[in-house]
């Protein structure tokens, strides 16, 4: 910038400070203008809960359910945030579902049939991971065959790879205590509510510096109104979530009790806000979008593009190894069609009703979240509804295709309006 | 415009440089300067290697060989970070910008200020306000704004300013009114004419030779993938440099000089001859 005099502060471009009426009024041009984000999730949520306790006031609504969905979403909600990555380069990773099934193997393998301690295991399910996303990532990245075709052979592959590492058997039980209170157990109900004041404390305090930073900058910024307003909205829904889940929900307490949030919560906030972090305020993040929206501009821009693309096949199968992790939790055990079927479905699934696009440079991980949740919530109602599996994929398929549809049609319209 | 003197030593100079794509030889022995504090115009008929040659000079890919000389040094361009890092910066023909990025976040494309492993917001954004002032540019609504919803004038304005915003010497622009309205394509002329007078040595590629005569102080005439004339603005009229575009002569200057040398390979390795010719006249 040495050629270029600094101007006078009045030929600067003012942005004024702006209150809750007008980042209200902000948000409605967003939408209108085709960038409707995590809206039809959200409104989708709101919608099925709704319809789902009317239908079944006794069953859906009660905490039992709530945290049994929770515990049902986790393994697509992680697999979900891993696609994120790779959806928003633009590509696809057809193979995640079988990747958390072979990498859940491989820690089964070493926790139950080598007898070793479960941390050496959950590191070799995540190395497993790790190096299926290296060697999609490598033959996407280097030698340009499409991610389509790369992971649609790994799907099949993986799938052989699972059957002989479960071998005769039929199944892997899964034993260690650690690893299976991760997706059945709960924290403590004080544990639980230490937790959430902690992070509506944390959220408050990152936005409140953040505001501040750019304001003595100089520079717009919310104002505390609508910083405050949003710190209330999170505050409010989380106490209502955990006081629920605070519940007894035993079906009998005097045999058993169970309360207080499931540990699985935690896992999930964590990946949730540090991939979050990644993505939103790291130079990689950064270059992960920009390779999604424009790889040859990212790459004049002199970003080393198949490092990036590589990068985000190693995150996504690493999240589904995590995925795996929690699938045996879950099922007690590894079998052959762990992570198969429908897994893989539901989780592009979820981040495309998140609102990540299938175009790529456009998602969020709480996209993941938000679809995962929408999901869960469909499979779950429609089971107390005792509809029958068909139905339930029929209906699924058609909020998938809603989906895909909302993301096609906002894409139109934000080319129309000038956004993309 | 300021009267380019014809002593000062080029900041760029290449030199007998070659590129070939397979069989197809798209630059041949070129030889082209550029001059701080001057825009150099680039000017040739479609695939007469401007392109080729600019990218080349940006290190998207090397020459095949030939002299790259920069502030008196020879030096090896290969990759778009060695030309950065010597301050030479492209805004390309197809506009290398991402959509779905805000105005910010284009201009720090691959550079991102960060503070701590976290990307400085703040910083960047007060930086990209202070240079888009710089340039006089006033027609953005908010530097927040997707670089998708921007007309075709403040894309490019966008292109021009990220390349200024670090210390660069020579800014590179590959057909920048292509695209542009009238007004706009004024905006336009005027910043490129402010980065000379800035300092910067400014290379303009251009099909208009109104624009050419209206800001560049040099023309460099490439035809066929030859540098068939380097001469300063003032000294040739319009017709001649239309002339040396679609037949690589007019009248002494041009290819009467470089055929014939051609014709004997014992001194077309010479690239200084066929030069200094034109620019005795
Ligand atoms: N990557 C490539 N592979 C093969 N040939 C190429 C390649 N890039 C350019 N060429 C050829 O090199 C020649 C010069 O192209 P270049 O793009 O440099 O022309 P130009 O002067 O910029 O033309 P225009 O004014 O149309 O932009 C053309 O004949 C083109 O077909
Ligand atoms: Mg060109």
């Amino acid at each position: 910038m040495t050629a270029v005099a600094t101007p006078p502060a009045s030929e600067q471009i003012v942005e004024p400070q702006l209150g809750v009426g007008d980042a209200v009024r902000d948000y409605v041009d967003r939408v209108r203008g085709g960038d409707v984000g995590s809206l039809p999730a959200v409104l989708g949520l709101t919608a099925l809960t709704i319809v789902f306790s009317v239908m079944r006031p006794d069953t859906f609504t009660n905490a039992f359910n709530f945290a049994n969905l929770i515990n049902q979403a986790s393994a697509v909600i992680v697999i979900a945030m891993g696609l994120v990555f790779v959806l928003l380069l633009g590509e696809i990773d057809l193979s995640a579902g079988f990747t958390a099934g072979t990498s859940g193997a491989v820690m089964a393998i070493v926790v139950t049939r080598q007898d070793r301690p479960w941390p050496l295991a959950v590191l070799a399910g995540l190395v497993t991971g790790a190096v299926i996303g290296a060697c999609i990532g490598l033959l996407v990245a280097k030698l340009g065959i499409p991610s389509f075709v790369v992971t649609l052979a790994l799907f099949l592959g993986l799938q052989g790879v699972l059957l002989k590492l479960i071998g005769e058997g039929g199944t892997i039980p899964m034993r260690d205590e650690t690893l299976l209170e991760l997706n059945n157990g709960t924290l403590p109900v004080g544990l639980g509510w230490v937790l959430v004041v902690g992070v509506v404390l944390a959220y408050a305090a990152v936005s409140v510096r953040r505001a501040q930073t750019r304001r003595a900058g100089g520079l717009h910024a919310d104002a505390l109104s609508v910083v405050l307003g949003k710190v209330l909205v999170l505050a409010v829904l989380l106490a209502a979530a955990t006081a629920y889940l605070s519940q007894e929900r035993s079906r009998n307490p005097a045999v058993t009790s169970i309360k207080g949030m499931p540990v699985v919560i935690v896992l999930l906030l964590v990946l949730l806000v540090a991939l979050n972090f990644v993505l939103g305020r790291t130079s990689f993040g950064r270059h992960v979008y920009a390779v999604g929206g424009n790889a040859e501009a990212a790459r004049r821009s002199g970003i080393n593009v198949q490092r990036i693309r590589l990068s985000c096949f190693v995150i996504s199968s690493t999240m589904a190894a995590v995925a795996g992790l929690l699938l045996a939790s879950r099922n007690n055990s590894i079998s052959p069609t762990t992570g198969g079927a429908e897994t893989l479905l539901y989780a592009v699934g979820a981040a495309v009703i998140g609102g990540t696009s299938l175009f790529g440079g456009k998602g969020k991980m709480l996209d993941a979240v938000l679809g995962g949740l929408v999901i869960a919530v469909i499979i779950n109602g429609m089971g107390l509804l005792n509809q029958p599996s068909s139905v339930v994929f029929m209906v699924t398929g058609v909020v998938l295709l809603v989906a895909a549809s909302v993301d096609a049609l906002s894409r139109k319209r934000a080319a129309a309006t000038g956004r993309v | 415009m300021s009267a380019p003197t014809a002593d000062v030593p080029a900041l760029l100079s290449l030199r007998g440089v070659n590129k070939s794509f397979g069989a197809v030889h798209v630059l041949q022995d070129v030889d082209f300067d550029a001059h701080a504090g001057q825009v150099t115009a680039l000017v040739g008929d479609n695939g007469a290697g401007k392109s080729t040659l600019i990218k080349g000079i940006a290190g998207i890919y090397g020459f095949d060989h030939g002299g790259y000389v920069f502030d008196g040094e020879h030096v090896t361009v290969s990759n778009p970070k060695q030309a950065n890092a010597l301050g030479i910066e492209v805004v390309y023909q197809d506009l290398a910008l991402c959509d779905n990025l805000d105005i910010v976040h284009n201009l720090f494309l691959g550079r991102e200020v960060t503070k701590a492993g976290r990307l400085d917001e703040a910083t960047m954004e007060r930086r990209a306000k202070e240079t888009l002032a710089g340039l006089s540019v006033r027609t953005v609504k908010s530097i927040r704004q997707q670089v998708a919803s921007l007309s075709g004038g403040q894309r490019q304005t966008v292109a021009i300013a990220r390349s200024v915003l670090w210390n660069s010497k020579v800014v590179i622009l590959d057909e920048p009114t292509a695209a542009l309205g009238v007004a706009q394509t004024e905006q336009v002329l005027k910043l490129v004419r402010r980065l000379a007078d800035n300092g910067l040595a400014v290379v303009l590629i251009s099909h208009n030779l109104n624009d050419v005569f209206e800001v560049a102080d040099r023309i460099s005439v490439l035809y066929l993938g030859r540098c068939v004339a380097q001469v300063v603005a003032s000294d040739v009229t319009r017709n001649q440099v239309v002339e040396l575009i679609t037949s690589g002569r007019s009248g002494d200057l041009g290819l009467g000089a470089a055929a014939a040398l051609a014709a004997s390979p014992d001194t077309a390795t010479d690239p200084t001859g066929p030069l200094n010719a034109v620019e005795a006249s």
